[in-house]
Parts: structure tokens; sequence; C-alpha cells
């Protein structure tokens, strides 16, 4: 690998050949230098890269040594883990090297750590391995032999003035200098996916060894004396990669040491402080070193490799590209470089073509480099959002380097419109009941109904005291909401159950969560997932852990591992919680179904060249559209991936060869929970692949370590593969991807290749798998590929870590560490929800269909849009309005038939279920006039609202064909259902009114419509029904006035109520029952009965009257006035029954009993009134009167109860008797009649 | 009438073991002359139906049900038309009703055959001229009707006041022209959950969308607004999205804490009503 660099270097080679015979695109022209090295190509890239990264170990924050390590590290320098042999271009091949020896350190560092990519818990960082290259260097007390001798020697580069520093920041504590863009250190950074760029072979020694990430590897001037025990420990060196071991091998070698570490320290301690290294305190600012283009060194070889390098990102030969740009940008902001003491590393000018010397030797090496590098990636920089712009176009050292690509940058800046805004999402909302699909008719059983109505309110409670919770420090979403939800879980038994609550499940999930950030105020920052790496029996513990450890701040970097951010975790964590087979299979029905649907949703179609303002503002429309369907499509294939490899998830690789296998054998036969193979190769000719890929990103990144090894998925990776090399973002032609869509489908690919789980050798995959692939893409005008449908905004908000260049760039201007997050704020994408699934599909059919499509082909596209709404909506109405006409014209002649019936056969009519037969068979054929009916209602309604809802310069043929199209499409809709639905529909309703109809036959009266109402003049002023009821009954204001209390008892001596307050109150009840305003029919009940109460007590007279000198009894004259106004309520005012039998009840009338002298006339009075005014009839009253003397009473009142029943039998009444119980007694009747 | 924590705890300390009677709340409402009666009445009745549940046990033990009936027995043995049931429900600090409907259910017991239905009792409780004793009719009526808290004409009370309040909202909302759906529309068309007003159109009421109306015909009171926040507010935000409980007779203030969340207290109609405009600008 290195002999290409070389020959680069030497100019044997010219970098386009180069770059031709790494992407293995020309094969005839390859240049003779590089024929022999043909085993070598794919290994030349991670080659590349790596080299760049160990070039810059010592500009970057990390790379400097440990201070307490440093005299170790001196010592043990012939045993440095990694160190390659010195000298001979073979040597310089191990950059990846294959053996090392033990070092010191090794009994109690991780020792499983390859290319940087470590799985298991440990103290190393993870994610900074993979990411800036040479970050983690140092870590765990490891210090690079080189950098450790320099420092000895205390000879540092002239260009290194901080090494005179006396107090030097500790760079490697990686808890004040985290590598810009990670996390803070702990096992959050663990699940960061760590960067390894091609397999490296390790060796038992190795794995024993420090952690080491294969950015980290020793430069190859450093000398390691003696060579690790294995053999051969240079298998690149003598040109054939797979020298020594197994790839397998080494990976059996590297789940041990994982296991054997996960044994050792299941709660991994902090990293710096295993490594044993005092750390001392943060030592104030970090003055950047200023750059100056005039001490460059070695331009030439820079120039060549930036160029190189350059060409590698531009061609997709390295894994991920914002990756790469965030290497640079590191370089470019690197503040001053790591003394450099070794003399062997002094600048050597006379030999720019070798790689002896350091590539970079100074911190204005970095920055020239970077600045080239920046150059030849322009085109990306300028789609870049505008802040990273204007960071970029106002950093110094870049003006200073090459004030044309700042002017470039600024001019890009200036035209740029891609702001990313901070706008706060909307605030959640519960997803709202839908009779259609909620109401009864959608369920088995009253029971299943009413459980989903409690679980639906349980989901919600859940919800929300997550929302209030989960931020609380020691809050544990198992062990505060586990139970509950399983215990409503436990309540879903039916099938049909399940699926309802799946639905509100995910209907709510996409109502939260569409947006990466979450919504519902707070966000989680992006944890990294534990759960992703390890088991969920292990959840609660590992949870607690994470939460205690990650910093609020925290940002995933730019390759985060897959989180559930935000308001995601709660629904993840509802699934773990609810632990439900059934709940899951239901869920991933339900995801792939919306998927699959989203998926092929008719997404905007391509418009002719119009420039004009209206399309663009047609395209915000479809942009947005598009951006709702994609950002939908992410979050539901992200769960679908988290449902379906749910229970293959481990912490780690199988063990063995053989237990993979046999895993393999047994996975291979299991089928996909979706067939993404087949959607991808749908999206891919159908040319939607920035549609399907980044969903499908999605939901891979989910997969198990088992996954990507299936041939299944393996064939989809490989598809992806190919896809990442073609797109070339320079390539721009017709019928090419727009740029921004190829951006996203970069980022979200490269942050895949990424991802823990994938396969580290995947990338770097043997080229013939590669050629072998040829992509089956129909050139279609048609696909979305070729629309420009993603914009940065949409770009950000699927890959939130391109915002880490941002936070990079910002933070050199804040003169910070590098610690990441805080000061720029996560870009929280602002998307509406508005438009998801307003443009239905469309089903047209036939000759006419054809034709309406060319119609719309040449038209804006609003103009289908506004058709195909219109059309959607009328059939749509049309369908409601045959119901509220035709279906209920059907209902009221059921209803009068069903009550002809009735009257027929007499009250109970026969049974319902044969009734209901008998009025379906006589209705149903009506139907039938439904479709003529639809047709009319569509004809009528469809062209008023296509010609309200398109512009009016619409040319008058244009409008009309629309409006045929539209009346066509809503025809065919509303008749598609109406002939499929309309006798079942119409037997429902009728059912329905069957059903009604009978009960209302039931015992009880349905009296209640036409009771309510007063006269049209009425104000409502009349008092209150409480407000009466209260009065006549016990409380209220002002007293004295509670009528019935005060005359029952117990009251004081002196209270009474007045005459006219009685009166008043008369009056009131009148009113008020002449009002009815107010009056529901249990307070006119007891209105009623209250006065029956009062009519009693007057007839006892009991009601103490208030008045000079004493309370007393009413005079006989009053109260007949009373109990006539009483009477006149009763007869004209209640429209309830009055209980007036109640006044003969042996209660009432026992108020008599206590009365010295009894008054009955005032009774018979009563009686006779009452049945004057036909209140009572006659036999109800002799009725009454005779049970009245089955009770117990005292002997003379027997008597004279006796004598007023034969008085009251005497007809007829008397205007005005006088009769008192003496009377009733001593006369006989005749006198009594003589009297009256 | 809203009112501060403090205010309000005020007021529930004046009403600590106070009988149910006019003349008690007479006192009340000379001691707080400031605030509605209204008011007063239904914080009355919550602190009192607390204290009754909080009682309740040890008034049903088969030992105090005894020495209860045999009291009433004693007091009507002495003198029939005494309010010997009235007065030994105050004595004991019981609610009236509750004690007439002890001593009836325990003579009931006595003299039939088979132990008298629930609703047997309740018919009786509603009309004494039912039961088969005058005695003990006058005695039930007489706590019945001197009960201000419990008993079938409180209950009655208590339903019209809601109902009216329904009514008077309704009429409120038909004269800002807002249309809504009511509980009996909603019904029927299969809604399991039932604000008393779903809004067609959303309005916004101080700056706070608002989709659904329930009105309370009460004081907002800790425990009653927490049972109800659980069993109807929080089921209709999960359903219909954030609305507005007006609750007639005021509320602790403290409670109005979940506007942002998406219930909001109000003790009146609203002023403050945005509606959406319908002309575009």
């Amino acid at each position: 690998m290195a002999a290409v660099l070389e020959s680069l270097l030497r100019e044997e080679v010219s970098v386009a050949a180069a770059v031709r015979w790494i992407a293995r695109s020309a094969q005839s022209s390859e240049a003779a230098a590089l024929r022999s090295l043909r085993p070598l190509r794919k290994e030349f890239v991670p080659f590349l890269l790596n080299f760049l990264r160990e070039q810059s170990s010592r500009v970057l924050p990390q790379g400097p040594p440990t201070p307490a390590k440093a005299p170790g590290s001196s010592a043990a320098l012939p045993g440095r883990p990694g160190g390659p042999s010195r000298g001979g271009r073979g040597a310089r091949s191990q950059l990846f090297p294959p053996a090392e020896p033990s070092s010191a350190a090794a009994a109690e560092a991780p020792p499983a750590r390859r290319g940087g990519r470590r799985r298991g818990p440990g103290p190393g960082r993870e994610r900074g391995g993979r990411g800036p290259g040479g970050l983690e260097e140092g870590v765990g007390g490891e210090s690079p032999p080189w950098a450790a001798g320099r420092r000895r020697r205390s000879s540092g580069s002239p260009g290194s003035p901080g090494r005179a520093r006396s107090d030097p920041p500790n760079l490697s504590n990686l808890e004040e200098f985290p590598p810009v863009g990670s996390l803070p250190p702990g096992p959050a950074g663990r699940t960061k996916p760590s960067r390894r760029i091609n397999p490296t072979p390790v060796s038992e020694e190795r794995s024993l060894s420090k952690p080491k990430t294969c950015f980290t590897s020793p430069p190859i001037s450093c000398v390691p004396s003696s060579q690790p025990s294995v053999p051969d420990t240079s298998p690149w060196g003598h040109g054939l990669p797979p020298g020594c071991r197994s790839l397998q091998e080494e990976r059996e070698m590297l789940r041990k040491e994982r296991s054997k570490h996960l044994q050792q320290s299941p709660t991994p301690a902090c990293p710096t402080s295993e490594s044993g290294s005092p750390l001392p305190s943060r030592t104030g600012n970090l003055t950047a070193e200023a750059a100056d283009p005039a001490r460059v060194s070695s331009r030439q070889r820079l120039e060549l490799i930036a160029l190189i390098y350059s060409s590698c990102i531009a061609e997709n030969l390295v894994p991920n590209l914002f990756l790469e740009l965030f290497f640079i940008l590191q370089l470019l902001t690197a503040r001053r470089m790591v003394a450099a003491k070794d003399s062997d590393l002094e600048p050597t000018p006379g030999a720019p073509d070798s790689l002896e010397s350091p590539l970079f030797q100074s911190v204005h090496d970095c920055v020239f480099f970077a600045v080239q590098v920046l150059e030849h990636q322009f085109q990306v920089l300028s789609y870049l959002d505008k802040g990273t712009l204007k960071l970029l176009a106002e950093n110094e050292r870049l003006l200073c380097f090459s004030p044309a690509l700042q002017g470039r940058l600024k001019a890009a800046y200036e035209g740029s419109v891609a702001k990313v805004s901070l706008a706060m999402p909307p605030s959640a909302q519960a997803v709202s009941f839908q009779p259609e699909t909620d109401n009864r008719a959608n369920f088995s059983s009253d029971r299943a109904f009413h459980t989903f109505k409690k679980q639906r309110d349980v989901f919600f409670e859940v919800l929300r005291e997550w929302e209030d919770r989960h931020e609380e420090p020691g809050w544990d979403f198992e062990k505060g909401l586990g139970s509950r939800i399983r215990a409503m879980m436990g309540q879903l038994s039916a099938a049909c159950s399940h699926s309802h609550f799946v639905r509100l499940f995910q209907k709510q999930l996409l109502q939260m969560c569409q947006s990466p950030g979450g919504t519902g105020g707070t966000v989680l920052g992006e944890a990294p997932d534990v759960l992703n790496m390890l088991g969920a029996d292990k959840l609660g513990r590992l949870r607690r852990l994470q939460e205690r450890l990650v910093a609020p701040q925290s940002s995933g970097g730019p390759c985060p591992p897959p989180t559930f951010p935000g308001c995601q975790g709660f629904f993840r964590d509802f699934i773990l919680s609810a632990s439900s087979f059934q709940f899951n299979q239901h869920l991933m029905d339900s995801l792939s179904l919306k998927i699959r649907e989203l998926n092929s949703l008719a997404l905007p179609q391509p418009e002719p060249s119009d420039e004009d303002g209206e399309s663009d503002v047609d395209w915000q429309g479809e942009r947005r559209q598009f951006a709702v369907v994609l950002l939908s499509l992410r979050l539901l294939a992200k769960f679908l991936g988290f449902v379906a490899f749910l229970p293959y998830r481990g912490p780690e690789p199988p063990p063995t060869r053989e237990l993979q296998d046999s895993i393999l054998a047994l996975r291979s036969q299991v089928p996909p929970a979706l067939d993404v193979r087949a959607l991808l190769q749908q999206g891919l000719r159908a040319r939607r692949a920035v549609l399907t890929v980044p969903w499908l990103v999605e939901f891979l990144s989910l997969a198990d370590h088992i996954v990507p090894l299936l041939d299944y998925y393996r064939s989809i990776f490989v598809v992806l593969l190919h896809l990442h090399r073609s797109l070339v973002l320079s390539k721009e032609s017709e019928g090419e991807m727009c740029f921004l869509n190829k951006l996203l489908l970069l980022a979200v690919l490269g942050w895949l290749f990424q991802i823990p789980t994938v396969p580290e050798d995947l990338f770097f995959l043997e080229e013939g798998q590669l050629d072998a692939f040829e992509v089956d893409t129909v050139p279609s005008e048609h696909g979305l590929d070729g629309m420009p449908v993603v914009d940065q905004h949409l770009l950000y908000t699927c890959c939130p870590y391109i915002g880490e260049l941002r936070k990079l760039l910002a933070s050199w201007v804040s003169g910070s560490s590098g610690r990441s997050g805080g000061f720029v704020r996560k870009i929280t994408p602002t998307t509406t929800t508005t438009g998801l699934g307003a443009q239905p599909p469309h089903t047209t059919q036939g000759l006419q269909a054809q034709l309406a499509q060319a119609f719309f082909h040449n038209q804006p596209p609003s103009l289908r849009r506004t058709v195909e709404f219109v059309a959607e909506r009328i059939g749509s109405n049309c369908v409601k309005h045959i119901k509220a006409t035709l279906v209920a014209d059907l209902v009221h002649q059921a209803e009068s038939l069903l009550r002809e019936q009735l009257v027929m056969q007499g009250q109970d009519g026969g049974d319902p279920a044969q009734l209901l037969e008998i009025l379906c068979s006589q209705l149903c054929p009506h139907g039938a006039q439904a479709l003529t009916r639809g047709r009319e209602f569509c004809q009528k309604k469809s062209p008023g609202a296509v010609r309200a809802l398109l512009p009016e310069e619409t040319p008058a043929a244009v409008l009309s064909s629309a409006e045929n199209i539209a009346v066509g499409l809503a025809t065919e809709k509303a008749c598609a259902w109406l002939s499929a639905n309309i006798t079942a529909l119409i037997r429902r309703e009728v059912k329905a009114a069957v059903s009604r109809t009978l009960r209302a036959q039931g015992p009880e009266p349905a009296a209640r419509g036409e009771r309510r109402g007063c006269s049209r003049a009425c104000e409502h002023h009349a008092p209150l029904p409480s407000h009466l009821i209260s009065e006549i009954k016990v409380h209220s204001s002002p007293p004295p006035c509670d009528v019935l209390s005060l005359a029952v008892g117990p009251r004081d001596p002196e209270e009474g109520i007045s005459l006219d307050h009685l009166e008043q109150l008369l009056g009131q009840l009148g009113q008020t029952l002449q009002c009815r305003q107010f009056l529901c029919p249990p307070a006119e009940q007891h209105l009623a009965k209250c006065s029956v109460d009062l009519a009693s007590l007057l007839v006892a007279d009991q009601i103490p009257v208030l008045g000079p000198p004493a309370p007393r009894g009413l005079e006989r004259g009053q109260a007949r006035r009373l109990l006539h106004l009483l009477l006149s309520l009763w007869k004209d005012g209640f429209q309830v029954p009055v209980p007036l039998q109640l006044l003969l009840s042996p209660r009432n009338v026992g108020l008599l009993a206590d009365t010295r002298p009894r008054e009955w006339d005032l009774l018979l009075f009563l009686l006779r009134e009452l049945v004057e005014k036909g209140l009572m009839g006659r036999p109800e009253i002799e009725a009454c009167l005779g049970s009245l003397r089955d009770a117990q009473w005292p002997k003379d009142f027997s008597e004279e109860l006796a004598t007023l029943f034969n008085l009251f039998l005497a007809e007829p009444p008397m205007p005005e008797p006088q009769l008192r119980a003496c009377e009733l007694v001593q006369t006989n009747r005749g006198t009594v009649l003589a009297q009256s | 009438m809203i009112l501060t924590k403090a205010q309000y705890d005020e007021i529930a300390q004046c009403l600590v073991s106070v009988p149910p009677t006019r003349q008690s709340l007479r006192k009340l409402k000379q001691t707080f002359p400031s605030q509605s009666q209204a008011t007063l009445l239904s914080i009355f009745s919550q602190e009192y139906q607390k204290h009754i549940k909080r009682t309740h046990a040890k008034h049903h033990t088969s030992e105090a049900i005894e020495t209860y009936y045999q009291r009433y027995l004693n007091g009507v043995g002495r003198n029939g038309t005494a309010p010997v049931l009235l007065e030994l429900a105050n004595e004991v600090d019981y609610a009236p009703s509750l004690m007439a409907r002890i001593i009836l259910e325990r003579f009931l017991q006595e003299h039939e055959e088979t132990p008298p239905s629930k609703s047997v009792i309740n018919s009786m409780l509603r009309d004494p001229s039912q039961i088969p004793d005058g005695v003990l009719a006058n005695q039930v009526y007489q706590c019945i009707v001197n009960d201000c808290c419990y008993g079938p004409l409180v209950d009655c009370i208590k339903h019209a006041i809601g109902h009216e309040h329904e009514v008077l909202l309704r009429d409120l909302l038909l004269e800002k022209n807002l249309s809504f759906l009511d509980e009996d529309q909603l019904r029927a068309k299969g809604y399991d959950k039932t604000p008393d007003f779903i809004l067609q159109v959303p309005v916004a009421v101080e700056g706070h969308i608002i989709h659904w109306i329930e009105s309370k015909a009460s004081f907002g009171d800790e425990c009653s607004h927490h049972a109800y926040l659980h069993d109807q507010f929080w089921s209709y935000w999960n359903r219909f999205g954030p609305g507005l409980v007006i609750y007639w007779y005021g509320f602790i203030q403290e409670l109005d804490c979940n506007r942002e969340r998406g219930i909001l207290l109000k003790a009146c109609f609203p002023t403050d009503i945005v509606t959406l405009c319908h002309s575009i600008a």
C-alpha cells in the first residue's frame, strides 16, 4: 500500500490513474506501475485513511501521551503495542499490525480492540476510534511510542511552541478534552459504533494489549524494536492480504475477549481512572497556534495526497463522506502540534517523495492539507446549511490559506437559503377518537369496547407520567410504569383489541416522533443506546447506568449509533416493558402494512421545467409531503427493525464459528418480517431510492449481529454498497439523481456502514461481488430520484450528525476545547404533520384513466392534486349524502312499516330478527337508486369544487377536462363503495331503527321530547328549579324559607314562614313550570312531590306562619287560597305525573292525627277539588281512603276517618265546608250536608 | 369565585365537624360574608362528604347499628313526635339521611322475612310514606328534609343544578355562534367518553386551544378535581385534545396548573374567545 502511495508521490503514477485503479473503473488503462499491485487495490483506501489518521494523531488533541505514562512508555517503547518494525517498505504496511506484544498495561486494559471497533463494555472510547482519527490515542494510558520518545528528548520542532509550556493540558484526559463531537467518556461512549476501516488481523497477543483503534496505529516512523511473537507479522507487506489468520479466527478471539471483559467488569469504570493516571485538572484555555501558509513543509507531497484523498472521497471509495469531512475540519481547526521531540520527525524537505517523514509536521501542514481537500470538496460544502457555511467562510485559517475558497464559500453562504431552523416542534397531542374506527360497532363485545376505553386512558396516563418524570434522576421506566403497562396489556385478550391498541400506538408514535428530536417539549438528548448493545435482560440496570452517565449536552458525534431520542424512547421502552408477544406481532404487522402503504404512495410527478414562481410554490408543498412521508417511513421502519430483531438481539455476536453457523442455518429459514429486498429492488427500479433507502437504512440499523451474515440481508447490503459507489456527486447529467438526494443517501448509507452490527469488512468487499451486481434501473424520468425532493432541512433532519461539522467549527470559534454540544444546539427540525396521506392513491382504470394521466402529464402537479382531492372528497361526501337522504328515507319507511306491524300484531310485535328480515327484504331493493343518485350528486358537486380550487387563469378547456375527470373519479369512488356496501348499510341502519323503535315501545313512555320549551317570548327569568326545591325543602337563603324542614321541625319557637313568602314561593313555582328552560324531569318530579307534601302540611295546619304575636297556624281561608294555587299548578303547571295519591298516604293523613282540634274540612275540600279539576278520579280516591282504614290509628281518629270517607262518598262538593272533628263525630251525615 | 389554596383552607378549617343543617349554613355565611353563598355551600357539602367518607365505617359496625337502633326505639317509645332520629344523627356526627337509612334497614330486617333490597330502601327514602311504620316514616322524613348534604332531595338538587348549568352553557355557546356536539349527540355517535360539549371548530381561550367544554356546577377542590381529572378530563384530552372545564362555583387557583398540558380551568364562561377566521387575509 505504501508502495502505491510512494509511486504517487514520486509521480510515477498520475493521481487520476491511481483513482481509476482504485475504483476499478478503467482496467484497461491501468498504470504499469500499479498493475503488479492489483491484489492490493481493495486495501488501498483503508490504508490511506489509516495513514492520514495516524499522521494527524499528533495534532489532534488525543495525540499526546498521558504525562504520567510518559516515562514508562518510553521504557516500554520496544514493546509498544502494534509497533511495526521500522524501515523497509513492507513495514509500512503494518499500519494494521497483525500482532502486538502485550504491554505492561495489558492486564488491566480491555484487550479486545481491533480497528477501533469495540462492542463490549470497556473503558475505551469506541467512537473516537472510528471517528476523528487518532483521537483516541493515549486512552487508557497508552501513548504512542513515537510521541513518548520525542517528549523524552525534548527536541520539539520549531513549529511547536506549545511544547515549552510548563503546564501542558492533559489532552488525553477525555473527561476534559473529549474528542470533538463525541460523547463524554464512560459506558455511554462505548455504545457508539466504532469506525474501522478494514479488518485488522489481530493476534492473541494483540488482543491482550491495550485497546487500539485502527486510526491510531503507530506511525511508520516509529521503531518497534522487537516484533511480537507472531511470526508472520506483515501479511500485507508481502502483498497478500489475508496472510496470517482468517478473519473469522480473529473475530472469535475478539469475542472471547469481549465476553471475558464483560464478565470482569459489568459496570465499567471510567476509562481515565482505569488508566491509572492522575488527572490534572483542566488547565485553562488552550490557545490555538497561528497557522502560516509560509511555513508549510513539503507542500507538493501534501497536495498530492490531498488530491488522491479527495479523489477517493469524490468516487465514494470512503465509507462515510461526512466522517472524512469531519476529519478534515478537525485538521483545519487543530489547535497546536504536540511537541515533537524526536529529531527523526524534523521536516525533511529534501525528501518529498518519502513516507519516512511525517506527513503533518506542524499545524501549518495540517491546515494546508485540510484547505486543499476542502477546495476539492467545495461542491459538497456549498450544500451544507447556512450556519456551517458561515463558520467556514469566517474561518481565518481558511482565509489565510485560500482566499479564493473563502470567497466561494462566502458567496455560497450569501446565496444559501438553507437555514435549518430551530423552531420548537408542536406539543404532543393525543390520537383523536374517531367514531368510524373507535365506536362500539368496531368491537366484538361491550367488554372489549370498555376495556379498550380504559386502555386508551391508561396509555395516555403512562405517557403523561413519562413526559413528566423521565428526566428526573433516578426515575426508571420499568420500575415506574412497567407493571401498569403489563397489567394493561394483560387485558388485551381478543385479537381485535390488539389491533385497536396497535393502531392507537402507531398513530401516536407517528404523531409524536416524526422528527428525530421527538417532541413533547423535552428531548432525551441523543442518549447512546446501551440497549442496542446489550440484551433486554440487563435492561433496568443498564438503563439506570445510562441515565447516570449521559450528559445532557451530549450528542452523537458524526456517527452516532441508532438511538431513540426524545419521545421515541417512550415507545421503545413501552415495547420492552410490555414484553408481549402478541403486541409485538400485531405491531409488526401494522408497521409493515403502513410502510408498504407509504412507500408506494404516489408522490409528486415530475414537472416540465417551468421556472416561474408558482411551480416553486407547488414544489414547497411537494417537498413537504415528501419529507413527511420519508420521516414517517423512517420512524416506522426503525420501530419495525427494533421489534423484528428484538428476539435476536444480544450483546455480541456468537462466540464460535460453529454456533454462528448453526444460528445462521436457523435464521436463514425465517422469512423476513417485511420483504425489504423486494421493496428495495422496486425502489431502485422505479428510481425511488431517495425514498426507499433512507427508511431501509433505519430498519437495518437495528439489525442484530447475525443479520448481515444472512444471505437475504447480505444481498441487500451488496445492493446498497453498489448504490453508494454509484452516487458520485460530481456527476450531473440528464437522468442523474439530484445532488441533495444523493447527499442524503450518501449520508445515511455512510452512517449505516458504521453501525456496530454491520460487519467491518463489509464496505471493502471483494470486488468481484460488487462487479457482479447490476443495477436494474430503467432510466425513467418519472422517478423521485431525479426530482429535487430533498432540501437541506430534510437532510439535516434525517442526518442530524451532519450538524457535528458545524459544532466543530463553532467550537473553534468559541475557543473551547472542542467539547461538543452545548453552545450549538442540536438541530430540531420542524416538520408539519399536515398533508400525510392527503393524496390518495388514485384508482384509475382503463383508457379513460390513461387519457387522464396524459392530461395531467403536462399540467402543474397542483392541478392533479386538486382534482384527486376533490374527487376523493366529493366521492366520500356522496356516500354520506346517500346515507343522509336515501338511507334515511328508507329508515323512516322502516319505522312506519314497523309501527304498522306492531299495531297489527299487538304490542310485542314478534321476533325482532324476523321483523328485521321482513323490513330488509322490502327496503333493500331500493338501494339500487343509490348509484343513480350518487352519480347525480358527483355530477352536481364536483365541478364547482374544482373551479373554486384552481387558479382563475386556468384555460377553459383545461378546466372543463379537470372538472370532468373529477366527476368521473368521484363517481367511480362513490359508486364502487355504494354498489359494494349499500345493502349492508341499509340493513345496519334499519336494524338500529328497529331496535330503537322496539325500545321506545317499552315501559318508559318517550314523552321527553315534547316537554321541553316555553313560549317564544319567554326570557327564562323564572327561578331555577334547584333554587325552588331548596326553598321548599331545606337550605338556601335567606331564611326563613325552608318550608318543609321548618314545618317538619324541629324548629326554634320564633321560627316561621310568612304567608307572603309562601304565596310568593308558589307563584315562583308557577313561573318555573311555565318557563321550562332549566327544568329537567327529576327536578320537576321532586317539585311535584314537594308540592304534595306542602299541601298535606297545609291540610294538617302544620305550617307555622310568622306573625304578630307569635307563629301560629294558618287561617282557613288562607290555607284554602294556597291550596287553590297548588291545585292549579297541579292541573296546568306540571307535566310530570304529580303523586297526588300521597295526599292520602297514611303518613300525610297521620299529620292530622296530631292536631287538636282536628280540621277535616280542608282535606275534604282538597279531595273534592281534586275530583272537580279532574286531577284524581273518584274511584282512585276511594281506593286510597279504603286503604287508609287498614292502617293502625287511634280509635277516635279511625272513626273520624270513616266519617270523612262517608262524607266524601256523598256528593256533591260543598263550596264552603265548615267541618270540624266534633261535627264529624257528633252530627250525622244529613246535618253536614244541610250545612253545606 | 377562584380561591387560593390558603383561602380555601381557611374555609375548610371552619367546617370541621359541623352538622349539615341549615343552622350551620347560616353561621358559615356570617363568617365568610365576602364569599358567594353557592361557593360556600358547595365547599361545605364537599367537606362534609369527605368527613362522612372518613367516618362512614365506624357507623356501620354491627355494634354501632345496634346501639343506634336501640336508642331510636327508646326515643320514639318515649315520644314518637320528637325528632329522635335527627338528634341522634347530630349527636353522633353523622348525616341524618344516612342515619335514617341505617335505622330503616335495621327496622326492615327485623320486620320482614327477607332482607330488604337496596332499591326498596332507596324507594322508601324517596317516599317515606311507603315505610310500613308511621312513626319511622315521619322520623325518616324529618331526617331527609333536614339534611343538606345527603339524601334523595339533595341528590335531586345537585342534579338539577348540574343540568341548569349545562343549559346555561349551551345557551352561551349558541349565543356566541359556536357550533358544538352535546353529550347526547356524542353518545349517539358511539363516543366512549363524552364531555358536555365538543366544539366542532376549536377555539382559543386565553391563548389555549379548546376542543371541548365540561361544565361542573360545584366548587373545584383538590379531591374532586383529581377524581375528575382521572375519570373525565384526561380521558377527554386523550380523545379530543385540550379543553376547558368551567367550575361555576369556583376552584382552587393552584389546581389550574395543566393549562399548557391542555386542561384549562375557569369559574365562568370565558370572555376571551378567539375563533378561527374563515376569510383568508
